[in-house]
């Protein structure tokens, strides 16, 4: 492997000897004294959006509520992301463990875990340990129950909000924010909401504290990151590298000798073109990414790359807002147009403009993010995308 | 919570102090600077879904939506940047994008928020492709009241947040998702086979021109322009205090005069008043009320249904259909005034005019679209016919005010003809909430104990509605006529609720056993009927409050203003039905209901 593509073993790491170790220490430690750590150790969410994890307890925990909630969002429903099954199914312990840890910090006494509805497979599993953990937590005085809570397929239901309301049992349309899940979340409780990999990372920084963890990464980008990588690759599956890493590196390690563009974070990230491989950084200062890693040899028709996403948002697009669910249609159809003649090229400019406007208008972070793929893809490609 | 922080933004330069929690919009409204809108209504929920009213704030990389979001302190917000036209102008044209817009051929031509945004974005040119032909939009038209046309629906969720925050109807609801999100009603039924009362609420917060009341202008011209027909028109107590703001007049202004002019110079050959029947409401709900009581206290019945509830309000009889069909027996047997009036005027007036029944065309100026169905509904033929041909909302009488030139603010005052066009200010407060149990309070108290209500000025408060309450009220009957001994003492204990999410609270509590109640009033609409959903639109509760004034000032300045006393009253009672509750009224006056499925 390449010196700048570190494999590490943080997340996957074996289980401590004795059940639930590191949470039975981190529940005598202070609520502030976590919180440093997790603030010392930089840590951001794992999710997508990259917002700092110590904040976010934070403002929870001071948010005045007779009642708090964790929920751990497994709904994976990112395209080319499968890295919270492998977590779920592999190292689940870890999960809870973070989960109850968080509990404690913020003073919740329930917890959900919404998962994918395609993961019911994992429903055994993750209930026997949950089983496993009510007997430890009960030994332990750990006042913080542990459920779970199935989704039913759409992929806005991933974002927090719209997953609050259909936790609720309401139709899965994200909220206006503020207010943030911070203030008002589940049942319009102060709410904390975490990727299952930002609860193991959690548990981690509580086993091996901040410094050690600081260690891993760079800057802006601390830690290690579980990535799903797929596409033209002689070695699709699941890699927990140091974040930080040039994406030239990551390609060639990963590519198939002829890789023309990687796209970054799913079909919501960026996609990255063979020019700009070396100067980018795979992280939160360069191209974030939730874990998804597409590449792309050079047979493939990036036009069809990005009809597909189109198709994709057009679909999954909770439909509520404007520039979302008509934007989506007006972009994939009019990329449709331009490749049939039926519209000239420049209309690809006016096309920019509106996924643009889709960035800085739509509800959610659905709408918002259409045009990543969009302009990365367009702007690179453009040539793929008239004739 | 005690909102008296102020904070202060800067709005496009200028400085503005607003109570904390105020939204960007309201706060730029104080600044008097209109941000434009179409998700947003005051009477609702915010939704933040149409994205038109974003604006700018200094250090943002995203716009925000200024219906949706707070303000905070220092905020720096731009309202007409080149960033924030250009995103609200691919908004507007996106929606058009899938929007059928052939406006021509659309009822709400002239008054859709959607086509004035349109014409103030100089939308010309159709920036994006036309997606309407491949949509599979469906026009549902099969409801006497209401039509509902996806093609020209936004997608706002205006109706939905009605139908289920001011209503609790929960009709209408949003289906699939993503370019197929569309609004629906269970399984995609017609409008006439599920939970929809009616009411048309929805229809008032509709922006544009997808949901709106099925109109009978043009079947109701013809009938006044066929010379075989005799076209008598009633109107509704709260049209006339309404009908002004479709003709461009300010909310609050009593019109009746003029619109009795206008109304004859449409070419009605009769111009007579719900409230005549209001008035006969009263009687006849009066003695149903007092016979029940009697029934109870002093038979001992078990079976008779108490407490009973009024039956005016269609909206509200269908709703109770739907909702609470094992309380059927409670609801008063009397038709609402519209019914009793459709079916005097084929017979009582019919007679007294020497006039053939099957040339009476029967037509009603209603603040709803709900007597719509209500007069399409197979129990009301008991004339032999069907009692009230065309139902027509405010909104429609204004629109043939204005098609036949009319210019309404300088129109003359006129008086209502006559026979059936005699009114009280008991009739008149039938269109606020409150109103009818005001008005049969006055005759009922007065009728068991010889005495007024003892009320400053025949004013009965406790029971006056407010809006968005439920009020309820306890009359203490004392010193009664020895007829009515079994009163005696008795604490007549009334509710009065207004829009059918709080009826749905009244019902509740009832089934529970949680209320003793002996009467209770109900309105489907906020505000009862003034609040209507075939009022001008806009409607909201600064304006409804304007007409509530006004119809209680109009109460206060009628000559008379006890149900009982209504010299017509007492003349039909005398040549024609004999006695409240006698065999006439029966046949002509009440009715019964059907239960229905709860979807
Ligand atoms: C359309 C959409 C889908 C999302 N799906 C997921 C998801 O499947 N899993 C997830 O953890 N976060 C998802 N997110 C991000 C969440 O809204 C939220 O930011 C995240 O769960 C926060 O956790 P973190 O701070 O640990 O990253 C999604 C966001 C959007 C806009
Ligand atoms: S951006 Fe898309 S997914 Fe998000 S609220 Fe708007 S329509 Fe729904
Ligand atoms: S709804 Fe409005 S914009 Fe649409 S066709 Fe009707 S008037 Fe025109
Ligand atoms: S008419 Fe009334 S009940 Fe029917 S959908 Fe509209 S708001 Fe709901
Ligand atoms: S029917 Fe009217 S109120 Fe309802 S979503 Fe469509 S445009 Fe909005
Ligand atoms: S009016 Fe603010 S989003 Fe619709």
């Amino acid at each position: 492997m390449s010196e700048l593509v570190q494999r590490v073993d943080l997340i996957f790491g074996e289980y401590s000897d004795q059940k639930y170790k590191t949470l039975a220490e981190t529940v005598g430690r202070s609520n502030e004294d976590i919180i440093k750590d997790l603030l010392d150790s930089g840590l951001k969410g794992r999710g997508g959006a990259g917002f700092p994890t110590a904040l976010k307890w934070k403002f929870t925990m001071e948010q005045p509520a007779d009642e708090r909630f964790v929920i751990c969002n497994a709904d994976e429903g990112e395209p080319g992301t499968f890295k919270d099954r492998e977590i779920l199914s592999k190292v689940p312990r870890k999960v809870f463990a973070g989960m109850a840890i968080c509990g404690k910090v913020i003073g919740a006494k329930r917890g959900f875990m919404y998962l994918r509805g395609e993961y019911k497979s994992l429903l055994p599993g993750l209930l026997k340990e949950i089983e496993i953990y009510d007997e430890t937590a009960k030994k332990l005085g750990i006042d913080f129950k542990i459920e779970i809570r199935m989704g039913s397929g759409a992929y806005i239901c991933g974002e927090e909000s719209a997953l609050f309301e259909s936790m609720e049992g309401k139709r899965g349309e994200p909220r206006n924010k503020p207010p943030y899940p911070t203030v008002s979340g589940f049942m319009n409780k102060p709410t904390v909401i975490n990727n299952v990999e930002t609860f193991v990372n959690v548990l981690m920084i509580c086993r091996i504290g901040p410094i050690q963890f600081r260690k891993l990464g760079t800057h802006d980008s601390r830690g290690s990151k579980v990535f799903s990588v797929s596409g033209d690759t002689p070695k699709a599956g699941i890699y927990e590298l140091e974040l930080g890493m040039p994406l030239a590196e990551f390609v060639e390690e990963f590519g198939d000798g002829d890789t023309k563009a990687v796209q970054v974070g799913g079909a919501s990230g960026f996609c990255v073109p063979r020019k700009k491989f070396k100067d980018t950084i795979i992280g939160f200062e360069g191209v974030p990414t939730g874990g998804s890693m597409m590449i792309f040899n050079s047979s493939r028709s990036m036009y069809n790359v990005l009809h597909n996403y189109l198709e994709f948002f057009e679909e999954e697009s909770c439909g509520q807002c404007t520039p979302c669910r008509v934007g989506c249609q007006q972009l994939r159809k009019g990329i449709e147009a331009v490749k049939r003649g039926d519209k000239p090229v420049v209309y690809l400019e006016q096309l920019m403009k509106l996924s643009e406007t889709m960035k800085i208008t739509a509800k959610c972070g659905l709408g918002q993010s259409v045009a990543n793929s969009f302009s990365s893809i367009v702007s690179n490609f453009k040539e793929e995308m008239i004739y | 919570m005690t909102k008296t922080k102020k904070i202060n933004i800067k709005i496009d330069g200028i400085n503005v102090s607003v109570e904390e929690g105020t939204t960007i919009l309201n706060a730029a409204l104080n600044a008097n600077i209109h941000i434009p809108t179409l998700c947003y209504h005051k009477d609702l929920c915010v939704a933040g879904n149409c994205r038109v009213c974003v604006v700018e704030l200094k250090g943002a990389k995203n716009l925000v939506a200024s219906c949706a979001m707070p303000v905070s302190e220092g905020m720096e917000v731009f309202t007409n940047t080149g960033k924030v036209r250009l995103a609200r102008k691919h908004i507007v044209e996106l929606l058009l994008s899938e929007h059928n817009a052939d406006c021509t051929k659309c009822y709400k031509n002239g008054n859709c928020e959607l086509q004035l945004l349109a014409s103030e974005m100089l939308t010309g040119e159709h920036m994006f492709l036309d997606l309407v032909p491949d949509q599979h939009y469906t026009i549902d038209m099969f409801n006497p009241a209401i039509i509902k046309d996806d093609s020209r629906c936004i997608r706002c969720q205006r109706c939905v947040r009605t139908c289920e925050e001011l209503q609790s109807v929960s009709a209408l609801g949003v289906a699939y998702k993503g370019d197929k999100m569309k609004i629906s009603t269970f399984f995609e039924h017609p409008m006439f086979e599920v939970v929809c009362t009616n009411c048309g609420q929805c229809v008032n917060r509709c922006p544009t021109g997808a949901l709106v009341e099925r109109n009978y202008v043009d079947e109701v011209w013809d009938a006044i322009y066929d010379p075989t027909k005799h076209v008598v028109v009633q109107t509704a107590p709260a049209v006339r205090i309404a009908l002004g703001e479709s003709l461009g007049m300010n909310p609050g202004k009593i019109v009746t005069g003029k619109m009795v002019a206008a109304l004859k110079r449409l070419g009605f050959d009769s111009v007579l008043d719900t409230d005549f029947t209001a008035d006969l409401t009263i009687i006849e709900e009066g003695n149903e009320l007092l016979t029940r009581l009697k029934r109870a206290l002093v038979d001992k019945d078990k079976k008779v249904a108490l407490p009973m509830a009024t039956s005016c309000s269609p909206g509200w009889i269908k709703f109770i259909e739907h909702t609470f069909p094992e309380y059927l027996p409670n609801l008063s047997t009397c038709k609402s005034p519209q019914q009793m009036f459709g079916a005097l005027a084929k017979t009582y007036y019919a007679q007294k005019r020497g006039l053939d029944p099957k040339n009476i065309v029967s037509v009603s100026i209603m603040p709803c679209t709900a007597k719509k169905f209500e007069a399409n509904r197979p129990e009301m033929r008991s004339s032999g016919y069907q009692d009230v041909d065309y139902v027509l909302t405010t909104r429609e009488l204004g629109i043939m005010i204005k098609q036949a030139g009319l210019a309404f603010e300088s129109l003359p005052d006129e008086h209502f003809d006559s026979i059936m066009g005699e009114s009280t200010g008991a009739a008149v407060i039938f269109g606020s909430t409150g109103g009818v149990m005001e008005a049969a309070l006055r005759t009922a108290y007065e009728l068991v104990t010889g005495r007024e209500v003892p009320f400053d000025g025949l004013n009965i408060t406790p029971v006056r509605g407010t809006e968005g309450e439920i009020r309820e009220a306890a009359i203490k009957i004392t010193d009664v006529l020895p007829e009515w001994k079994f009163l005696e003492g008795v604490e007549l204990k009334c509710v009065v609720a207004n829009g059918l999410a709080n009826a749905k609270k009244v019902m509740q509590a009832v089934k529970d056993g949680k209320a003793d109640y002996h009467f209770i009033e109900i309105m489907a609409c906020p505000g009862g009927c003034l609040g209507g959903g075939g009022q001008p639109i806009p409607t909201d509760r600064e304006i409804r409050n304007k007409r509530k004034e006004a119809i209680y000032q109009e109460d206060k300045g009628m000559p008379i203003r006890k149900s009982h006393e209504n010299p017509e009253i007492k003349q039909i009672y005398a040549e024609f039905l004999e006695k409240p509750l006698g065999h006439k009224s029966h046949e002509l006056l009440h009715t019964h209901y059907t239960p229905r499925k709860r979807y």
